[in-house]
């Protein structure tokens, strides 16, 4: 179908919502679909959770079946996944780690538990295939060229290695496997999610040279070893996933290095300063009026959510701008920094930004 | 009901808050799992009322119609609407079950009454000159109100408030009488106008002609169910409202005596203007819990489907304190309301 085509069968369905929408005032035609398959509505994208696959004793697979409004993703590329967990809807961030090639339509997030993650742990060790989750559309610039690069080098450690996983099932799909050094750490051999599929392909493609660190008994993969790991690592494009002082550390050698364009790195870990002792206050949620006290170290986010404001959110790590809100009153304090600032009218991200005094903020 | 001392007011209010950590702590998936099931089951009664009054050339369709369609609407505005906009599902942060964008069946806009209701009515319960809900600035329900020949008609205003009871709410949200004195400007006034015709018009359009004239040649039994169902709905609301504050036993207060309220006597204040109506499961659920009306008054923002649960620890602890909680069937306190309608037209 053309664009233009798509846009004005949109038009039509539009118009007929709204024709539809006198008899189901004040509620949305959506309203009513939605408890048949909550999977049609048009103004919420939803998904449904299909099969529940465990990759190591705390890392699962998700298979979800994408709703209406789904556009397919670039490897690489993440989505944000609202979860009931005791009734309450949590958002957080995943990379997808399936192939956009899949032909079943349908996409895979891999989800490791952190020990104290309500979502993360809910995700793993307690949902049930079956269940609807919210999505949003895939997002995000950690994703390969085209036309891919001929030399290709990977970093990763622990579940960074999800974004990559996509881009590798991607390229066996196309056929088209570049010549490829993937350097991934892991405390130990048993927690390496996809373990066994990066060993077989490592197996069948020749040009792709898989370097397995176990930490644990290994030591950390130092960038010092580079040279020796991957002696034409200047040469590579360079993707890159894991905690963010491996990040920061090949940040500065690429950037010293000259080559700094050949690096992408992707985050998935919040970077909170150490020292962010401030004072907090009581905060206003505009426009619905709502109030909370705030201490100086708590994300406006989390603030928020507490006190039941509908709270827009993403990442929760200072990354996408989901969350931002305009400030009216007060001044905040960057959490990643511990920096305050603030002026009236100011968009300032509510997931790393924490109150230094009253706070007026319109969501 | 024996005085109580400043320090078992304040014992009392700290066992009302310890009621309200339970609940909260408490609050998960069954509760979710709860309101969620009451609005499909809504919905669909809706949806399966108004396509049994599309068949209704047989009488019993257009009975079984109008008896589901109306009670969609007396869930939709009492169980779901009026909970939802209190925030008692805010915690669940889901976008569509929440006070911030829920919009309900009922001509008023939300954005309105959750003003009026949640904090006027809320906040100043049962206080003369401040709870615009004491006889809804229509009729006198307090002989501390200063008695006028106009009075003589309540319980004519009454009769004919009821039926139309969803519109006597949007009118109210207006508040004319601070237009009278001065307090609101026109302009204000004005927008709220246009809010309520707009909200008003398409609930109009909804019931009494689109989906009349989709029933073609049944556009009579169509309308005429819609409206039965609406004016249903609207005499059900009035009269379990009206048994929440306005039975005799109920106090009224002056603002003089709410003057630097505490915490716990806040809450005296509310047990003491709140009664509650007996029943059985289904019969709450109908009143939207406002047969516990006291546990609402107490706790607005708890879920409706946990009043139920403390009710019994609210009791015991009136008991303990010595305190009156006021309980009867829809009956009795309904007679006693009209009893006040009609005494309190007379000057006293």
């Amino acid at each position: 179908m053309t664009a233009l085509a798509r846009t004005s069968m949109d038009g039509v369905a539009l118009r007929v919502a709204d024709t539809v929408g006198w008899l189901t005032t004040p509620l949305m035609p959506d309203d009513y679909l939605g408890l048949i398959n909550p999977l049609w509505s048009s103004r919420k994208l939803r998904g449904r959770v299909e099969a529940v696959h465990a990759e190591t004793k705390d890392a699962v697979s998700l298979t979800i079946r994408p709703g209406r409004g789904w556009t397919a993703h670039r490897a690489g590329q993440f989505i944000r996944v609202g979860v009931d967990v005791d009734g309450v809807r949590h958002w957080r961030t995943y990379s997808l780690s399936s192939a956009p090639e899949r032909a079943d339509g349908r996409v895979t997030i891999t989800v490791k538990a952190a020990p104290d993650g309500i979502v993360s742990t809910h995700l793993v060790h307690r949902i049930e295939p079956g269940t609807v989750i919210g999505l949003t559309r895939p997002e995000g610039g950690f994703v390969l060229p085209q036309p891919v690069p001929s030399r290709l080098l990977f970093v990763t450690a622990g579940s960074g290695i999800t974004p990559v996983m996509a881009m590798l099932r991607s390229l066996v799909r196309r056929g088209e496997m570049p010549d490829v050094i993937l350097l991934h750490s892991v405390p130990r051999r048993e927690e390496v999610i996809f373990g066994a599929e990066l060993r077989r392909l490592a197996g069948r493609f020749p040009n792709l040279r898989l370097h397995e660190q176990y930490t644990r008994s290994g030591g950390r993969l130092s960038l010092s070893q580079l040279p020796d790991l991957c002696p034409d690592w200047s040469k590579r494009g360079v993707w890159m996933c894991g905690p963010p002082g491996m990040l920061e550390e090949a940040e500065t050698r690429w950037r010293e290095a000259g080559i700094a364009t050949r690096l992408h790195v992707e985050h998935f870990r919040p970077v909170v300063a150490a020292s962010t002792r401030g004072v907090g206050g009581r905060v206003r949620f505009l426009p619905s009026g709502q109030e909370a006290d705030a201490d100086g170290a708590t994300p406006l986010l989390v603030v928020g959510e507490d006190a039941g404001v509908l709270m827009p959110s993403g990442c929760r790590m200072g990354i996408c701008y989901s969350c931002t809100g305009r400030l009216r009153s007060g001044r905040v304090r960057d959490l990643r920094t511990g920096r305050e600032h603030g002026e009236e009218g100011e968009l300032v991200q509510t997931c790393v930004s924490a109150a230094a005094g009253p706070v007026e903020i319109e969501l | 009901m024996k005085t109580l001392s400043g320090a078992d007011i304040e014992e009392f209010g700290r066992e009302l808050d310890n009621i309200r950590d339970d609940v909260i702590a408490s609050r998960g998936e069954d509760d979710a799992r709860y309101i969620r099931r009451v609005i499909a089951v809504q919905r669909a009664l809706e949806v399966s009322g108004r396509a049994l009054l599309f068949a209704s050339v047989l009488p019993p369709a257009w009975l079984a119609g109008t008896a589901a369609l109306a009670t969609a609407k007396i869930l939709e505005n009492m169980e779901i609407g009026h909970n939802v906009l209190h925030g008692q599902w805010d915690w669940m942060r889901d976008p569509e079950i929440h006070s911030s964008t829920w919009e309900w069946d009922l001509v008023s806009p939300a954005s309105q009454w959750k003003h009026t209701h949640n904090y006027l009515h809320h906040t100043w319960t049962n206080v003369l000159g401040k709870d615009r809900d004491i006889g809804y600035s229509l009729m006198r329900l307090s002989p501390e109100q200063p008695w006028h020949p106009y009075y003589l008609g309540q319980p004519l205003y009454n009769a004919m408030l009821a039926p139309l009871f969803e519109w006597g709410i949007a009118l109210h949200d207006l508040e004319l009488e601070r237009l009278r004195r001065g307090d609101k400007s026109w302009g204000q006034a004005f927008t709220q106008l246009r809010a309520i015709l707009h909200k008003a018009g398409r609930q109009v359009v909804k019931d009494y002609v689109a989906f009349p004239l989709l029933a073609g040649p049944l556009f009579l039994p169509v309308l005429i169910g819609n409206l039965t169902a609406n004016m249903t709905r609207n005499v059900w609301g009035h009269t379990v409202i009206f048994c929440g504050h306005f039975p005799d036993e109920a106090a009224v207060f002056t603002e003089e005596q709410i003057e630097g309220e505490t915490r716990g006597e806040w809450y005296l204040r509310q047990l003491l203007g709140s009664c509650n109506l007996d029943g059985g499961p289904l019969f709450h659920i109908m009143t939207g819990n406002l047969s516990h009306q006291i546990e609402h008054h107490l706790f607005p923002d708890l879920p409706s489907n946990r009043y139920a649960e403390i009710a019994p620890r609210v009791r015991a602890l009136c008991e303990r304190f010595g305190l009156p909680y006021n309980s009867g069937s829809l009956l009795r306190q309904t007679a006693t309301v009209w009893k006040r309608v009609f005494r309190l037209a007379l000057p006293t």
